[in-house]
């Protein structure tokens, strides 16, 4: 089965309370729910749970260990558990030995082989909750195709979490969506709207040139191989340049290179006199984080290594005021973005106590804050529900459309095809 | 941070002693060299250490060097210190200092060069009793440590991309790297909660006597180890007498 539903919905409160590792305190619980007639308590040791980030389930450092650990926990013999191991790789399509370490594996197969450790306590209940959400395309693919041999034989009740219902449709039996007010069951044949259908961006003018890198690259040091080989990138103003390629090409690599965060090895990465104003230097790396700040903004791929401040309000004022803006002129920017972004009730909030999407426009809104001619977004749409990605592509639009340059490095076709009107594939 | 998240060498002589093993060594030459105060102890505890290199397959420099470097600055600045601010000390005694703190060190060094974490646990739990909740909890702690490496290198750009830059004032450098360290402990916590979720829900806290798939087992080799160290540690100290240089701390 699959529960869908929008960010903040509390599909995943359900699959919490249903595992239960619900966290009551401090919170108002009403009705009941059951597991095998019982408290979900009690029928933990039936249940298996596969959560998002596959770096916060590894417990060992080599794959057999790792699935062996809840089977210890269970208090089976070596002989027992062993076999078990095996079959549990074998099942998840896992392509190396017991003895491979876990830190070597990428993001997808590091979900397979959680999903494996699962799997080999044999439990009645899956419960996956977003299991693709921090993947890749390829590597979510690896997870589905893994979850979709192992449930084939539908002998364990299987409950998936996602907000992107259309990947999991050939999967599974019922689709149920999480509205405000319960639960709606789809029919067979139901799907999902479409989230670029009836997107309506500005329009932008292409002008001057930026910005531009040629044969850029980068090798981390006591590294032997490029983290990226010599590239080039023009950046103009009121254009959307996208970045695509597999994991391990680089792309983030030039992603800080054109954000004036780190300095090429080789080649160069050059502001033109429009972007610099008065700078006494064109290149970006060696502007102080003040001048910076106000001439290129940058969106990393996980907001809350962003986050510097305790409240909304102030995370938006401190750009400004960072780059020399008045206090009273900050304020004024951050109140204006928190009311466009719909944030307004939550000015005196923590970032930290957002929801994932909110956090994701934050972190856009404070690059936008100091109004940066050029603006470098690393995987802006990761893990967005629908109406999400469409106020985030919005948003993107507009700023090309004022004469920014927007950056854009993304796993994203959706993106690529409604915004990009340069494209450089790594 | 990075010497921790090197992590073992495969297939090393060293690392077919038993862990718990090398825990009991390192038990009898950390007593010895704390309660010795001359030169000529440290000195041969830390050559016997040294012929020990090759059997944790530690053999090129430059992964020496990798993995010892803050301990031998450390060493060089404790008999360093020593030297310049005590009236008395020699620099005789200046390098035995620095050589007790090479020889403490360098056995800890040995046993990450060497040892699979997971190993260690296994031994602790198996052989020492070490609650498992205690020692595979600090285990998957452990494997935490790297990404918290990489995640430094990203906090401290997402700084400087939000404008935020100590420049050459040494009192800002000290309050940006608080407050990267910050950022790290509050995201290491909300991971540290995460992953201890994902260990119960795969039944680490269900109650069940735990087993242990791998086993641990102590075998002749492991004895012999730990007998090799003391008689080593016993000739340093004989050695030590005979020179007339013995000095130790609790005859004042």
């Amino acid at each position: 089965m699959l529960l869908t539903g929008a960010s903040g919905s509390g599909k995943s409160t359900l699959l919490a309370a249903l595992a239960g590792i619900l966290d009551a305190e401090g919170a108002e619980v009403a009705g009941e729910l059951t597991v095998d007639g019982g408290a979900p308590r009690a029928a933990r040791g039936r249940l298996g749970l596969l959560a998002q980030d596959p770096d916060s389930q590894l417990v060992m450092t080599r794959a057999g260990d790792d699935v062996a650990f809840g089977l210890e926990n269970a208090g089976l013999s070596a002989a027992e558990i062993w076999p078990r191991v095996d079959e549990a790789l074998a099942a998840v399509g896992f392509p190396y030995g017991r003895d491979r370490a876990t830190q070597a594996l990428s993001g997808g197969e590091k979900q397979r082989l959680v999903l494996a450790g699962v799997l080999a306590r044999r439990p009645g209940l899956l419960l996956l909750d977003e299991p693709t959400a921090q993947l890749d395309p390829p590597g979510a693919a690896l997870v589905r195709a893994a979850v979709a041999r192992v449930t084939a034989d539908r002998r364990a009740t299987t409950i998936v979490v996602d907000h992107d219902a259309a990947p999991w449709l050939p999967l599974v039996d019922r689709v149920v969506e999480v509205v405000p007010g319960g639960l709606v069951e789809h029919g067979p044949g139901w799907r999902p709207a479409s989230r670029t259908s009836g997107l309506d961006l500005p329009l932008a003018e292409a002008g001057p040139t930026l910005l531009a890198a040629q044969a850029a690259g980068f090798t981390y040091r006591g590294t032997a191989a490029p983290a990226l080989p010599p590239t080039a990138a023009v950046l103009r103003a009121g254009r959307a340049l996208a970045v695509t390629g597999p994991n391990g090409t680089g792309k983030s690599t030039l992603a800080l290179l054109l954000a004036g965060l780190r300095a090429p090895t080789t080649g160069q990465v050059a502001a033109t006199e429009e972007l610099i104003a008065g700078l006494g230097t064109a290149q970006p790396h060696r502007w102080r984080a003040g001048e910076l700040v106000s001439r290129i903004g940058t969106v990393f791929q996980h907001p809350e290594q962003q986050f510097l401040t305790g409240r909304l309000h102030d995370e938006l004022a401190l750009g400004p005021l960072r780059s020399g803006e008045h206090a009273t002129a900050a304020r004024a920017t951050a109140e204006e973005l928190l009311e466009r972004l719909g944030l307004t009730a939550f000015a005196d909030a923590n970032p930290y106590t957002l929801s994932g999407g909110q956090q994701r426009r934050l972190s856009v809104a404070t690059a936008l804050a100091t109004a940066p001619r050029v603006l470098v977004l690393d995987e802006p749409t990761f893990g967005q529900d629908a109406a999400t990605w469409r106020e985030l592509v919005t948003l993107l639009a507009e700023q090309r459309a004022r004469g920014c340059a927007v950056t854009v490095v993304t796993h994203d076709a959706d993106l690529v095809q409604v915004l990009a009107d340069d494209r450089i594939a790594l | 941070m990075t010497t921790l998240a090197l992590g073992p060498t495969a297939g090393t002589a060293l690392g077919r002693i038993n862990p718990v093993a090398q825990l009991a060594a390192i038990g009898v030459v950390t007593l010895v060299l704390l309660t010795s105060l001359d030169v000529v102890t440290p000195a041969v505890v830390v050559a016997a250490e040294l012929c020990l290199l090759p059997a944790a397959g530690l053999t090129s420099p430059r992964v020496l060097w990798r993995r010892t470097w803050p301990l031998l600055l450390g060493a060089g600045s404790v008999g360093l210190v020593n030297v310049l601010l005590s009236e008395d000390a020699g620099v005789v005694t200046g390098v035995g200092l620095g050589l007790r703190v090479v020889g403490l060190a360098l056995p800890g060094v040995l046993l990450v060069a060497t040892t699979d974490p997971v190993r260690l646990a296994d031994a602790l739990t198996i052989h020492w009793h070490v609650p498992t909740r205690l020692a595979f909890g600090a285990l998957a702690a452990l494997r935490l440590v790297p990404l918290l490496v990489t995640e430094f290198e990203s906090v401290r750009l997402a700084r400087r991309a939000r404008g935020v830059e100590a420049g050459r004032n040494p009192f800002a450098r000290a309050r940006l790297l608080g407050g990267i360290v910050f950022a790290l402990l509050v995201g290491a916590v909300r991971r540290g909660s995460r992953l201890a979720t994902a260990m119960d829900a795969r039944g680490f806290d269900s109650g069940i006597p735990r087993t242990n798939a791998r086993g641990s087992r102590l075998h002749t080799r492991d004895a012999v180890f730990v007998a090799g160290t003391v008689v080593v540690c016993a000739a340093a100290v004989t050695l030590s007498v005979l020179t007339g240089s013995w000095d130790p701390v609790f005859v004042g």
